[in-house]
């Protein structure tokens, strides 16, 4: 019989923490539960901030999962605004920067990731990054007297920038190293197809071009580009992604690579467990232990790790999850389950791109591996559903006939 | 207990179907359909996951 759970500690207040401790909570855990967060503000929802939040049409308080008193029923010692700095496997201890500290007999590691920064790039007024609320906010106020944005990165975030600043009647330059865009992601053919997108609502794109400078000192004034050329620019955002922020756990022993590696239950160590963009957990359905970016995986590992902590009956033995993520682009929306690699043949079963209305499957050999779709919801959730069992290609294409 | 979903949030994500499809369905004409407002208790545990798994937060439980 295992020892009584008494104190639980969760580093990282963003989803996969906030839903670990939810979850503790709801399957009835009732010792010691600390949350901490190096960020001051209360945990806050993500995908808002290059969306609703850059539009304006969202405030920073509508973000927060909870209001403050939404708290109160969780008894959380909630320490927020400091970071943790290191971690003893063997005291059962976590300190923190401020010189305290929070004792655990289960640790829950959930500290995400932070933006890529340009290498040798020092920061000034006007070089924005997007990632946290504080980034949000400063980005939407630069944006209310900025006239041409360089956005560094078209990736997801950039792109959702990109057309953030468009709707706001911002100029834009998207620069990006990859000769298209999202290729490795989403395969060229439709990565042509977000790249035209944009060209139509008045980005002006820079592919195959890397960053080697900025202009402007102390202020931005413009983005310096391998093929010899200057882009002119008042805001310059990156957005070339994220790195795990496990530098607090490298004198602790834990398996760390590019994330805190575990297996399927979510543990690195005996009682110590990751989750959501800091993790590389074993996950059946991908076959291998991924570091995952996505909310919903953040909410579901959150949720597995607590659930094997506390052996609670209706916890799957090791985690299956098949990866999803959407983007709001303009007036499309972009969703996309599963995982495709770069050679796997993509197949438009479902409208067109030249509508850029459509359903796409993805396939390697006779399975159908991946779907992305754009403003065709419903065609995602079936496939959503159908692809958790690694269907055949013929299953996949006679389900469509069968609707 | 009662279902409330707000559907000026929905955006179609349709995890909830995923999770409880005996409460949540995506109708024919697209929107989200609550097929049960106040459903029976042995569901709970899934329209629990449907809550905490909405990105919208659109989904709420009643008592």
């Amino acid at each position: 019989m295992a020892q009584a759970i008494r104190r639980v500690t969760i580093v990282g207040a963003s989803l996969a923490g906030l839903r670990a401790a939810e979850t503790l909570r709801r399957h009835g855990y009732d010792g010691a539960l600390t949350l901490i967060g190096d960020e001051r503000h209360r945990p806050y929802d993500r995908p808002p901030l290059s969306k609703q939040l850059l539009l304006g049409t969202w405030t920073p308080e509508q973000t927060f999962f909870r209001q403050k008193d939404g708290y109160e029923p969780l008894a959380l010692d909630l320490r927020l605004g400091v970071p943790a700095t290191s971690l003893d496997l063997r005291g059962r201890r976590v300190t923190l920067a401020d010189g305290t500290w929070a004792d655990y007999d289960r640790l829950i590691i959930a500290t995400g990731a932070r933006v890529r920064t340009l290498p040798g790039i020092a920061p000034r007024p006007g070089l924005l990054v997007l990632r946290t609320l504080d980034d949000a906010v400063a980005l939407r106020e630069a944006l209310t007297t900025a006239t041409r944005v360089a956005v560094v990165g078209m990736g997801f975030i950039g792109l959702e920038v990109a057309a953030a600043c468009r709707s706001r009647g911002v100029g834009v330059v998207a620069i990006e190293s990859l000769p298209v865009p999202l290729a490795p992601i989403v395969g060229p053919t439709l990565g042509e197809t977000l790249l035209a997108m944009h060209a139509d609502h008045g980005v002006e794109v820079r592919t195959g071009v890397t960053v080697t400078g900025i202009y402007g000192e102390p202020r931005v004034a413009g983005v310096a580009l391998s093929d010899g050329s200057r882009v002119d620019a008042d805001v310059v955002v990156v957005g070339i992604g994220v790195v795990p922020n496990t530098e607090w756990l490298e004198s602790s022993g834990l398996p760390l690579d590019n994330g805190v590696v575990c297996n399927g239950s979510g543990e690195a160590a005996p009682g110590v467990y990751a989750a959501g963009d800091v993790a590389r957990m074993a996950n059946v359905w991908y076959g291998e232990a991924p570091r995952i970016e996505h909310w919903t995986n953040a909410v579901e590992q959150g949720v597995h790790v607590a659930e094997q902590m506390l052996g609670s009956a209706d916890a799957a033995a090791s985690f299956s999850s098949v990866p999803y993520f959407w983007s709001d682009q303009y007036d499309r929306k972009i969703q996309f389950v599963g995982r495709a690699r770069p050679h796997d043949e993509m197949v438009v079963v479902d409208g067109s791109t030249a509508e850029r209305r459509l359903t796409a499957l993805y396939r390697r050999g006779d399975r159908v591996v991946a779907c992305l779709t754009v403003n065709q919801p419903r065609a995602l959730i079936k496939y959503r559903k159908l692809l958790a069992s690694h269907p055949s290609w013929d299953t996949a294409l006679s389900d469509i006939s069968a609707t | 207990m009662k279902v409330v979903v707000d559907l000026s949030s929905c955006d179609l994500h349709g995890l909830c179907v995923e999770a409880a499809p005996e409460v949540f369905e995506i109708a024919d004409d697209g929107a989200l359909r609550l097929l049960n407002e106040t459903p029976p208790d042995d569901l709970r545990a899934k329209v629990d996951k449907a809550v905490r798994e909405c990105p919208t937060g659109a989904i709420s439980i009643i008592e």
